[in-house]
């Protein structure tokens, strides 16, 4: 890996002016970017870490309902959302392994916006709040296609804030070597209407799948959906699965995810 | 190059790092502290796994600059006072939960962060808690016996002898 300059500063107010310097790149768990920066395919010239922030740590209950800082870990998300928010926890407790769950963040993969993360499809799936260090980004707003999202150059996350539906689950079909989301997809009932959130699935990474939300809006059971064609031309098509594979997943696991909840 | 300075297995320490050195190599070329092992460096197999703050972490992916004043233990400290092996370590050796060796340090790491969380966990929480470190020689079956029995529990009726 190439070498670059490290800041580790203590408030968002300091990150934000080590960020809008030429060639800065945040750097919060690293469980993605460390081994993208070792392959060479980012070499930034100034890294700063977000990982010494206070402000951006923690779970909590607030306005608009559960507050999480930008540089929590996985782990701690999974434990400290499991009341509040089970099924966002049991999606945290489920990313990687033990040891990348310890450094791993949700800003960071929210940011970063992998097609096969899982966070992006509770974000999308829970009408989140992405919250910068100069806005509000409304989930729907915020993810522009693979990898790419509403984020500026030298904005970060600083917390994510999402409404707790009456009932929501995740489900995943785990790629066992990467332990992404071959598939993944994450339901989300409000009293306003139906969420439905899919990863790992499509080119353009997380998407809503408007049909099934509008057939679990009208009748919330597994069965709503069985009817329902999902076309697989614009799916991922790897070794892993093909398109048409892919998208048969999305149906089987909407399903298994509304049986959960 | 900076001096990064933390502490390891008790000890307070310094060693000159660059921003670019992983916190593997800070322990490895830095401190001499070669049992920390790194096998594929791409933060898959858990062959490098520490803890950090009482936590499990993969030393191969982690910066050692944003480590400054961590505590960190690597399998160097898991031994007893009196250089007997820890109740991990000796797990591992009765029930065979090694061949070749290479994985161990991770796996023991991994482990006994996991029973400082878990004390009593069931078979599958081990296997759910180890998917992160990869053995090649055992088929998994004695380290997890190892890890249950670490934990005090009763191991005769997990996998064969």
């Amino acid at each position: 890996m190439y070498n670059f300059d490290f800041k580790k500063p203590s408030t968002i107010a300091e990150a934000a002016k080590a960020l809008s310097a030429t060639g800065a790149q945040a750097l919060s768990g690293g469980q993605t970017l460390i081994p993208t920066m070792k392959q060479r395919l980012a070499a930034p010239g100034v890294l700063v870490s977000l990982t010494g922030i206070a402000e951006m740590q923690g779970v909590c209950t607030g306005d608009g309902g559960l507050h999480i800082g930008g540089a929590t870990p996985h782990a701690v998300v999974a434990r400290e959302a499991a009341k509040a928010y089970p099924a966002l926890a049991a999606l945290a407790g489920g990313i990687g392994d033990m040891a990348v769950r310890n450094r791993g963040t949700i800003g960071g993969s929210v940011a970063n916006n992998d097609p096969s993360a899982c966070y992006p499809a509770a974000v999308l799936a829970s009408g989140a709040t992405i919250v910068t260090n100069n806005r509000k980004i409304a989930a729907d707003d915020f993810f522009h296609g693979l990898f790419t999202t509403a984020l500026a150059e030298g904005e970060f996350i600083t917390s994510v804030v999402f409404p707790i539906p009456d009932k929501a689950a995740y489900v995943k079909f785990n790629q066992p070597a990467s332990r992404f989301a071959l598939t993944g997809v994450f339901v989300a009932k409000f009293g306003n209407g139906v969420r439905v959130a899919v990863t790992g699935a499509s080119d353009n990474g997380v998407f809503r799948w408007a049909e099934a939300e509008k057939a679990l809006g009208a009748t919330f059971a597994a069965s709503a959906v069985a009817g329902l064609a999902v076309d697989g031309s614009n799916m991922i098509n790897d070794l892993h699965g093909t398109g048409a594979y892919r998208a048969n997943l999305v149906k089987v696991l909407t399903q298994r995810a509304v049986a959960a909840t | 190059m900076t001096k990064v300075t933390m502490t390891v297995n008790g000890k307070t320490v310094s060693a000159e790092a660059e921003g670019r050195t992983l916190l593997s190599g800070y322990l490895r070329e830095g401190l001499g502290l070669t049992g920390t092992h790194v096998g594929c460096d791409t933060s898959q197999c858990g062959s490098c796994v520490v803890h950090v703050n009482g936590q499990a972490v993969k030393s191969c992916s982690v910066f050692a600059a944003d480590l400054e004043g961590a505590e960190v233990r690597t399998i160097e400290g898991m031994a007893n006072a009196d250089g007997s092996l820890g109740v991990m370590q000796q797990a591992f050796q009765d029930h065979h939960g090694l061949q070749c060796g290479f994985c161990t340090p991770g796996m023991v790491m991994a482990a006994s962060a996991f029973l400082a969380e878990t004390p009593k966990p069931s078979e599958n929480q081990v296997r759910h808690a180890l998917d992160g470190n990869i053995c090649r020689c055992t088929g998994y079956h004695n380290i997890v016996k190892a890890v249950m029995a670490a934990s005090g529990q009763d191991v005769t009726r997990i996998a064969a002898e």
